[in-house]
């Protein structure tokens, strides 16, 4: 059975009226996302429900919000670990924590931090260099269930294993089980690497600056934008970050096409790690 | 009446065995090649990609990792970075992804076949080589479905025969070619004839 031209056209129309509809009625912007990713986990979805096609899902996600909630999650890939390339925190240590240690009180801001992997990685990195009492550590997401999970900070026993090597990769000091408390099938991160996080809802297409910091960490995230919301988001971090300040992508981002480009210096390529101008 | 069809793009699927039949594929192409050509080759989480180099040296086209937002070149091999999905857009630039594993892959070859259907439509040449799972074959269906061109390894030409088996499973495809004929085949199907 072969696909007619038209009917691709259609489906395409109905994805963008879909996406419209997400907007209008939830406040969530998808419209600048990557489409081949966008349309792939709407598939997804039509599938797993047995839907009849993209319109009959955005009547659906305008009339039942609990359905919307799964589609957010499905929009949003929340797939991330502890420590995720290791040698990113090795350099961190290496060529920014010298410079944070300067500070009297340092703010970190984690965008898009997922289920809070990152967050408490970076909290133990902190607190081995001595320097986790005197920062504070933003952690936010524009999923409330996620963030959610962040906040408990519970993983499954599973990724344990995954998570230790990773943090003996990169460059941890002690042992890997001091940050965690294990039950039957769960870790659960210790408090003291909680006290210092405060998470909060933050949608990095629609809101704005909230404070001035020292280090934004923002990994795997842009790729799911165009480039001009790209541009948007970094503008954000520029106008963020203190005259110094740092910013860290994901392995696979950069700020090299930029609008920015030129007002950041980059510390270290492989690690996507830059410097705001001063 | 018979029509010469142009084609814009070529996908290639491969997993156990790949460095050999790529080895085999790849330095037969000519470098004048007027299409982009996009591979997911299966490989760990943190390898350090060493084909694309390995590759880029030893061949007439360029060999490169796939980048987020890049557009594609002709006479360009991209490769799928490892631990990423690489996806085509719709206006034809490459984009990536962490999201969950596919057929246990990252990168998996469902991903970047369906992707790229969407975006060349009949345009696009899909090819999938040895490999011990069945990732791809229902990419492989999909570019069949909206009218691309499907070329499989023969079976017995290779070193894991699971992966050509399950996309011959799914599909009815265009051409079964011994491994040593496929680049050849390609740069006759791909190079202008002159007329
Ligand atoms: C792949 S995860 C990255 C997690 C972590 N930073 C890492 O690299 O392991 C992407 C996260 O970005 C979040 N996200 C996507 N769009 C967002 C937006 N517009 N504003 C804030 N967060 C967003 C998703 O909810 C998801 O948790």
């Amino acid at each position: 059975m072969n696909q007619e031209p038209e009917q691709i056209e259609n489906e395409r129309l109905e994805i963008k009226l879909l996406l419209e509809a997400i907007y209008l009625k939830y406040g969530y912007d998808f419209r600048n996302y990557a489409c081949a990713h966008t349309k792939r986990r709407l598939e997804h979805r039509l599938n797993v429900d047995s839907m009849e096609n993209y319109s009959a899902m955005q009547h659906r996600l305008i009339h039942d919000e609990a359905f919307f909630n799964t589609l957010l999650l499905d929009l949003s890939i929340n797939v991330t670990e502890m420590f995720r390339d290791p040698w990113v925190y090795s350099k961190v240590r290496e060529l920014v924590v010298p410079h944070l240690k300067t500070y009297p009180f340092i703010k970190i801001w984690h965008a898009g931090c997922s289920a809070g992997q990152e967050v408490y990685s970076m909290g133990i990195l902190l607190e081995e260099e001595g320097i986790k009492e005197r920062s504070q550590i933003y952690a936010t997401d524009f999923n409330e269930l996620i963030l959610q999970k962040a906040k408990q900070g519970i993983y499954p026993m599973d990724v344990i294993r995954e998570y230790t090597a990773n943090y003996q990769k990169s460059g941890g000091k002690q042992s890997f089980s001091d940050y965690y408390t294990a039950d039957y099938d769960n870790v659960v991160i210790k408090q003291s690497l909680k006290d210092k996080v405060l998470f909060s809802s933050h949608n990095l297409v629609t809101d704005g600056v909230f404070g001035e910091m020292n280090l934004i960490f923002c990994r795997n995230v842009l790729i799911y934008f165009d480039r001009e919301l790209q541009n948007r988001v970094f503008n954000l971090f520029y106008e963020s970050l203190c005259p110094g300040g740092f910013l860290c992508l994901g392995s696979k981002e950069s700020l090299r096409f930029s609008s920015v480009a030129d007002k950041f210096e980059v510390v270290s390529g492989r690690e996507k790690i830059y410097r705001k101008k001063r | 009446m018979f029509e010469v069809k142009q084609y814009d793009a070529v996908v290639i699927g491969v997993s156990a065995g790949g460095l050999a039949a790529l080895g085999e594929i790849l330095p037969q192409l000519d470098k004048r090649i007027p299409v982009p050509i996009f591979i997911v080759q299966h490989v760990s989480p943190d390898s350090d990609n060493f084909m694309p180099t390995h590759f880029d040296s030893h061949c007439h086209v360029s060999v490169k990792e796939g980048e987020d937002k890049e557009p594609p070149e002709k006479g360009t091999v991209y490769f799928a970075p490892p631990n990423y999905h690489l996806l085509v857009e719709l206006e034809k630039t490459l984009a990536l992804s962490v999201e969950e594993r596919v057929n246990y892959s990252r990168p998996s070859v469902d991903v970047l076949f369906d992707t790229a259907a969407e975006a060349y439509g009949d345009k696009l040449i899909g090819i999938i080589l040895t490999g011990a799972n069945s990732d791809g074959a229902l990419g492989l269906r999909k570019i069949k479905q909206f009218g691309g061109l499907t070329i499989v390894q023969s079976p017995e030409t290779a070193e894991a025969d699971s992966m050509p088996r399950a996309a011959i499973e799914a599909t009815d495809v265009d051409h079964l070619l011994p491994l040593s004929e496929i680049g050849v085949f390609l740069n006759s199907l791909l190079m202008d004839k002159g007329a």
